[in-house]
């Protein structure tokens, strides 16, 4: 890991549902105004470690320092401040489905700060512009597809210009070009505003191109955290078997490495 | 003997945890009730859905209620020549028990399963974390404007309750059977009395709070259910939890207020 300022700290983070561990003796960092990918095969635990960086899960074992706080020993007051700092979109977008895609994005404005309602009005019609959502103001999240919902999710995340953003699966079940899309998004609202990136995906090897660091969860644990192109080339039998299997062999200078 | 005693120790403890986070989990809505920022159109659409919705049902429960009981009432009262406290007995029975407890059941079944279910399908479908996460309290946010317009419907729908039945039982009991009207309106006017109305109000507020307590808090913790809170069964398991156990809960607590207040 390189000096970057750290934003959050996980130091040996246990957590099990009933008897099956699902993090073992977790140690990762997300450094300040990066990207850090988690990747891994489907139930290794991905989800769950972020809902621990989140304060929605509490460790058995471990701390998670936030900004060098432990959420754990946060007050509910405290921990709402820290989280006034998060964007956050969830695997299934998690859009209040009774209020309209327009409220859903003004809902962060309207609850946290002192806006007047043409204000709102204002900055919710060019977030959901950037996301090229148009004429979509009056419609219910069940009149959305599964991209747009994904992209009013990402415009909800982003409306209040947070300074750490986590993203869960942001192109599980969209087509090729919108999940294109979906990085350009991410990758353009980040060169602009220089949050810190937190996202879990599956989509190996596209989400390279936009990761600082990977980090592969693979057996409950964290195998190792490097930049893209030291992770493809790594030692680690866990990092080396997952880059075999999504991306295949591996040549340089004309010859395999893997 | 082993396997019985585990699981009899396994299952006080899921109880009493459970108790403890809905315990938490009325202390923190009350608390949320008058925190900022204040907003009143949530409070009113709530009222709207727990109040207005309801009046329907409440008018006609509270009108045969009244009716069965100008009915019952007169025939009991005929053996001892007392047919003139129909009034009374009709009022009294309706403000100070029928009224606070029918209205409270019905609005229960009515508005408290809605409640357990819209609050279970958002816990479910992560929009409850979505909020947290928003740094936005759902206490606040969900929870104040519910324990709010119920405050203000239930003793406003256990009035008509009262009213409307008063009338049923002079439908039955003066215009079908013949009790003089002036001694049916003249004994109620004699024997209700503020403390008989005081009850009714105290009992109505009591059960406001213990409907959105218990079935906002069942939708609220439907992860946690040992049974299992997933999908659309688990809602529809935690939502006929929700009402059986509010209306065993108003219906203990009917006598406890009772004995409390006599």
């Amino acid at each position: 890991m390189p000096e970057h300022a750290v934003v959050i700290e996980l130091r040996g983070v246990d957590k099990s549902f009933g008897r099956q561990k699902v993090l073992d003796q977790i140690d990762i960092v997300i450094p300040e105004a990066k990207t850090t990918v988690i990747v891994g095969a489907s139930g290794q635990g991905k989800s769950v470690l972020l809902k621990h960086m989140l304060g929605l899960i509490r460790a058995d074992r471990g701390e998670v320092l936030v900004l060098g706080r432990d959420i754990a020993r946060m007050s509910n007051r405290e921990l709402r401040d820290t989280r006034t700092r998060f964007g956050v979109l969830f695997q299934g977008a998690a859009l209040l489905d009774s209020i309209t895609v327009f409220d859903n994005v003004a809902l962060p404005l309207r609850e946290r700060t002192r806006l007047t309602e043409s204000e709102i009005r204002k900055r919710v019609r060019e977030k959901l512009e950037l996301m090229n959502l148009v004429d979509v103001d009056e419609k219910y999240p069940a009149q959305l597809s599964g991209g747009m919902k994904k992209r009013v999710g990402l415009a909800r995340a982003l409306i209040l210009e947070p300074k750490i953003v986590f993203l869960d699966e942001p192109t599980t079940g969209l087509d090729v070009k919108m999940s294109k899309e979906i990085y350009r998004l991410i990758h353009t609202t980040q060169e602009r505003l220089g949050f810190t990136a937190v996202i879990v995906s599956h989509d190996v090897p596209k989400i390279f191109k936009l990761a600082d660091y990977i980090a592969l969860m693979a057996a409950s644990r964290i195998q190792g955290c490097l930049p893209p192109v030291e992770f493809q080339l790594s030692d680690n039998p866990y990092i080396r078997d997952f880059v075999q299997e999504t991306m295949g062999e591996i040549y340089t200078s004309g010859e395999r490495v893997t | 003997m082993e396997n019985f005693c585990e699981r009899l120790g396994e299952n006080a403890l899921y109880h009493i945890n459970y108790a403890g986070r809905l315990g938490i989990f009325l202390f923190l809505c009350l608390t949320n009730i008058l925190a900022p920022p204040y907003k009143i159109r949530p409070v009113i659409q709530q009222i709207h859905f727990i109040g207005a919705k309801s009046l329907f049902v409440i008018v006609f429960t509270g009108a045969f209620t009244g009716m069965v009981l100008g009915l019952q009432g007169y025939y009991s009262l005929r053996q001892f020549g007392s047919e003139s406290a129909l009034g009374s007995a009709v009022a009294l029975s309706l403000i100070r028990e029928l009224g606070p407890v029918l209205t409270a059941l019905m609005v229960t079944g009515r508005a408290g399963s809605a409640i357990c279910a819209e609050i279970g399908i958002m816990r479910n479908s992560e929009q409850i974390d979505a909020l947290e996460c928003m740094a936005i309290d759902p206490y606040r946010f969900l929870m104040a404007p519910k324990f709010l317009a119920a405050f203000f419907a239930l003793p406003l729908l256990t009035s008509f309750f009262d009213v409307v039945g008063i009338f049923g039982g002079f439908l039955i009991g003066v215009k079908l059977l013949g009790v003089n009207e002036g001694a049916y309106f003249s004994g109620m006017y004699k024997s209700v009395v503020w403390d008989d109305i005081y009850m009714g109000i105290v009992k109505s507020l009591c059960f406001a709070v213990l409907i959105v307590w218990i079935c906002a808090g069942k939708g609220f913790y439907l992860h946690l259910e040992r049974s299992g809170g997933f999908g659309a069964e688990g809602v529809s398991r935690a939502t006929t939890n929700a009402v059986v156990l509010s209306s065993v809960a108003i219906l203990v607590w009917d006598y406890l207020i009772t004995a409390i207040l006599l």
